[in-house]
């Protein structure tokens, strides 16, 4: 029975999307964050996930892990990598970033967005081949037991990791939600992002604001990485690709939106799933950069955008 | 536009660069770093090409990877599946190429900002898996034993020093020809404001398909001649990230917007990193990417422009041609013969005779939720001054905005001498003889004023000698003849103003829009300002102006419309309009009314 065949793969697909989109999801967020606030396009956000990924591979090796068990140990280094990747931005920001973003851009050429651009196009490049250097060429995974079990649930299969990875990714997201909306640093960077100007004249520190932002974006997005890790093999040029479904997610659920970022994130991930439903296993991505492209041409302010003004 | 010596010269430079290329290539010992000589001089082809588009217009491509490959796979896969050879193959290439650079320009131009540099990044990369999908993961180019020169196969790796030297020299032969001709100006002007571009009379999308089209070919030609000498196409060497990257990379290291940059860049960053990767490779083998990565680090965040224009700031402050001196000069020659004007009385009535030259009938512009413009009607009087103020917010820009194409209304109608104007755009509209100028100023700091206001004389124009001869008489309407060969960074902020005017009249509006040129000048400015204005009017063009300041606009305008909250609120002469309670309450509020009826003043 053909059809019957058809839908299990469709049921078996969809259950794998979105649980491969909570990562996504995830990882949205941490770009929209940086996105949000700062409007600064970043090259490197794949990069800083790739760092995660690899920050959560070393943990999870370590000894330090070995005490939560090889069920909960990745999830936690995961974790730990957020507050190592927050760090590494609050670092790239202070020194290099916030030299071409806020307050100095405007007499730049070009207003100073391509400035940004570049100068994340640069890192990303320094951040690939230094890790070629430093992590090998070979792909790895954050292996655990539960990579290789599943729940069946009728025909479909859970894969135990992704089902972990998925429940931890929203469980972030929420939190990181809930920071943003309620805490007092959280309505400082939305300040900061409204306007800038009238932030600063409110007693709001915006390079500072955008300093949180920035690092707050790299870790979230290095914590999706971490996740991701146990279910995906990696290797240092793995970022330059998830850029493109991080723009996808985050465009398709409306530039500046957190939980458009999130939806659009779970939503990517769906649609490169059902993808293999009907398009070869290789052209995964080039379907995620075709989806992209539609969005940017017809809907341009996706699921949750705000109409922004033209002149 | 640079004079007729300085191009020839500059032509003779690209034959000596060729020539030191050609000695290097002959001179080095042994073939390994004639292979790296001929890497070079490709990648220069390539950030060469890439400055055609991105480096003149301002759009930068992260994507060119996809011109790249598509002449190297040509090439490579018509070598393989057709046994062509590549001395048809890269011209093939190149059309391949042309032919791709129109399809994306067609569709990718209609972004702007992150948008296209977010597609432009997509492009390659879609390609990419879809070549590896197709089982292109790794094409030879077989080896042609029999033949070897009509396959362009050469034992000595000089022979394709040459090919890529004849290659970069047409490329920069072809780039000096842009930028010293009214296609390179208006990928400037483009660059600089493409708003202001546009109301300048020039078709924006006709430049930039034209620009990225030869951007396309020669970054195709280079890709397929790159194909040939590494003997290998993988799908990541050639669309990847990499290609797209250094395209750029070696611009912006040796100097956007300038021919020389490309080869500086590529002169100097190539060979380290060849010869870095050749020495540690074996223990660090991604040498030459965080080469790449930190040439650009540093170039964004130490020199903006590239090492070719610190050079040249550096050579030019050296030679004693400071421009504060020049400044100096500057700010003593005055610009318009003063002439006092009749304080406190209004500019005088609308002749009685006079017809409508612009009417607007019930324009609406929503933008989303918000009425911007509602139902405006409008009548501008051919011969007159006609003020449109109101406070900030009112719609006074976007109704510019609509009167000259930038946005197409709602609803209703807007006629310029008696014809249908809605649904024509701003280069058509200019050349019909609407020009206006913009509220925010944003001049090419390195072009001279007249430079700067020939790409406004362009337009209805055929000979660049005659968009001269028509920039030279917008300059001394406005009076800046004195300062006409300065470079626009160093005029005051009066001289701006004046220079914007001058470059809206250049071809020669009968109806001009003025977007605040009054704003930010001082009060002794302002009568220089408003002398122009007025003589213009006397010449026969009829001014529409936007001020939200009212008092200078009393004395010059001969009739006032006031705009609140997208709507007219009052029209007429400005006495009258002056004295309209409704008028005083949008620009003070309420309670300024009240009191001005309880005190009776």
């Amino acid at each position: 029975m053909e059809l019957g065949i058809f839908l299990e793969d469709a049921a078996q697909a969809l259950a794998t999307g979105i649980l491969v989109g909570g990562a996504y999801a995830l990882m949205c967020v941490g770009l929209g964050i940086i996105f949000g606030s700062m409007r600064v396009i970043n090259f490197a956000q794949g990069d800083f996930m790739m760092l995660g990924m690899y920050a959560t591979y070393y943990l999870a090796t370590s000894a330090l892990v070995g005490l939560f068990g090889l069920y909960a140990g990745p999830a936690v280094a995961a974790l730990l990598s957020g507050p190592i990747l927050f760090a590494f931005g609050w670092i790239l920001h202070k020194t290099m970033i916030s030299r071409v973003t806020g307050a100095r851009v405007a007499d730049m050429d070009g207003g100073g967005g391509y400035a940004q651009l570049i100068l994340t196009l640069g890192i990303g490049l320094v951040l690939q081949n230094g890790g070629l250097i430093l992590f090998g060429s070979t792909p790895i995974a954050v292996l655990t037991p539960l990579s290789r079990q599943s729940w069946e649930v009728g025909t479909v299969l859970l894969n135990q990791a992704r089902v972990v990875a998925f429940v931890a990714a929203v469980a972030i997201a929420a939190c990181v939600n809930i920071f943003l909306t309620y805490s007092r640093t959280g309505r400082g960077l939305r300040a900061a992002a409204d306007n800038p100007v009238a932030a600063t004249y409110m007693g709001v520190d915006v390079t500072k604001a955008h300093r949180i932002a920035f690092s707050l974006g790299v870790a979230v997005t290095a914590v999706a990485g971490g996740l991701l890790a146990s279910s995906q093999s990696f290797q240092p040029y793995i970022g330059i690709d998830f850029v493109i479904v991080m723009y996808a997610g985050v465009v398709l659920g409306g530039l500046g939106s957190i939980m458009g970022a999130f939806w659009g994130g779970l939503t990517i991930g769906l649609v490169q799933q059902l993808s293999t439903l009907f398009l070869p296993y290789q052209l995964q991505n080039t379907t995620i950069f075709l989806v992209f492209l539609l969005i940017i041409f017809f809907w341009p302010q996706g699921m949750f955008g705000r109409v922004s003004e033209r002149t | 536009m640079a004079s007729l010596s300085s191009y020839r010269r500059q032509q003779w430079a690209i034959v000596a660069i060729a020539l030191v290329y050609l000695a290097v290539a002959l001179l080095v010992p042994s073939s390994y770093y004639q292979l790296i000589i001929a890497q070079v001089v490709l990648w220069a082809t390539l950030g060469a090409a890439w400055n055609i588009l991105s480096g003149y217009s301002g759009l930068v491509s992260f994507g060119h990877a996809v011109f790249w490959g598509l002449g190297a796979y040509t090439v490579a896969l018509g070598m393989v599946f057709f046994n062509i050879s590549p001395w048809f193959g890269i011209p093939l290439g190149v059309v391949v190429g042309v032919t791709a650079a129109a399809i994306i320009g067609r569709i990718t131009f209609r972004l702007t900002g992150h948008y296209f540099a977010l597609a432009m990044l997509a492009y390659p990369l879609s390609i990419l898996y879809l070549f590896e999908w197709m089982g292109f993961q790794e094409v030879s180019l077989p080896i042609k034993r029999e033949n070897p020169f009509a396959y362009m196969q050469f034992q000595d790796p000089r022979v394709y020093c040459v090919l890529a030297l004849v290659l970069l020299t047409a490329c920069l032969f072809v780039s000096l020809r842009v930028e010293h001709s009214r296609f390179g100006m208006s990928l400037l002007a483009i660059k600089q404001n493409e708003r202001a571009a546009e109301a300048s009379g020039i078709n924006t999308l006709k430049w930039k398909m034209l620009a990225i089209m030869l951007s396309g070919g020669f970054s195709a030609a280079a890709g397929g001649l790159y194909a040939v000498l590494l003997l290998i196409v993988t799908p990541p060497s050639v669309f990847g990230v990499a290609v797209s990257s250094l395209a750029l990379i070696v611009t912006l290291f040796g100097g956007i917007g300038s021919i020389w940059g490309p080869v500086i860049g590529a002169s100097i960053l190539i060979p380290l990193a060849e010869v870095l990767h050749g020495e540690f490779g074996d223990k660090v083998p991604g040498i030459q990417g965080v080469v790449y990565g930190l040439a650009i680090i540093a170039t964004i965040l130490f020199a903006q422009q590239g090492v070719y224009w610190r050079l040249r700031d550096y050579v030019r402050s050296r030679r004693g041609a400071a421009p504060s001196e020049a400044a100096v000069e500057l700010n003593a020659a005055t610009t318009a013969p003063v002439i006092p004007l009749p304080v406190g009385k209004g500019a005088g009535k609308v002749p009685a005779d006079a017809e409508p030259m612009l009417q607007l009938s019930g324009v609406s512009r929503r933008f989303g939720g918000l009425l911007a413009l509602n139902e405006v009607s409008l009548k501008v009087y051919r011969g007159t001054i006609h003020g449109v103020i109101g406070p900030n917010g009112a719609g006074k820009t976007t109704l510019f905005n609509t009167i000259n194409g930038f946005l197409d209304p709602s609803a209703g109608s807007i006629r310029f001498e008696g014809r249908e104007i809605v649904g024509l755009r701003p280069d058509q509209l200019c050349k019909l003889g609407i020009g206006r100028t913009f509220q925010i100023v944003r001049p090419f700091a390195r072009m001279s004023v007249l430079e700067n206001i020939i790409i406004g004389s362009y337009v209805n124009t055929t000979s660049d000698a005659e968009a001269e001869e028509r920039a030279w008489e917008a300059i001394h309407r406005v009076g800046l003849t004195k300062v006409a060969n300065v470079a626009a960074g160093n005029l005051t902020t009066k001289q701006l103003r004046l220079m914007e005017l001058a470059r809206a009249l250049a071809p020669r509006p009968k109806l001009l829009l003025l977007d605040e040129t009054l704003a930010g000048l001082a009060e002794a400015e302002l009568d220089d300002i408003l002398n122009v204005v007025r003589q213009l009017c006397d010449q026969g063009v009829t001014v529409v102006i936007i001020e939200h300041t009212m008092h200078a606009m009393a004395r010059l305008a001969h009739h006032f419309t006031v705009l609140d909250h997208g709507s007219v609120i009052a029209d007429g002469a400005p006495q009258q309009v002056l004295a309209d309670p409704r008028v005083i309450e949008a620009y003070l509020g309420k309670r300024w009314v009240e009191r001005a009826a309880h005190t009776g003043t």
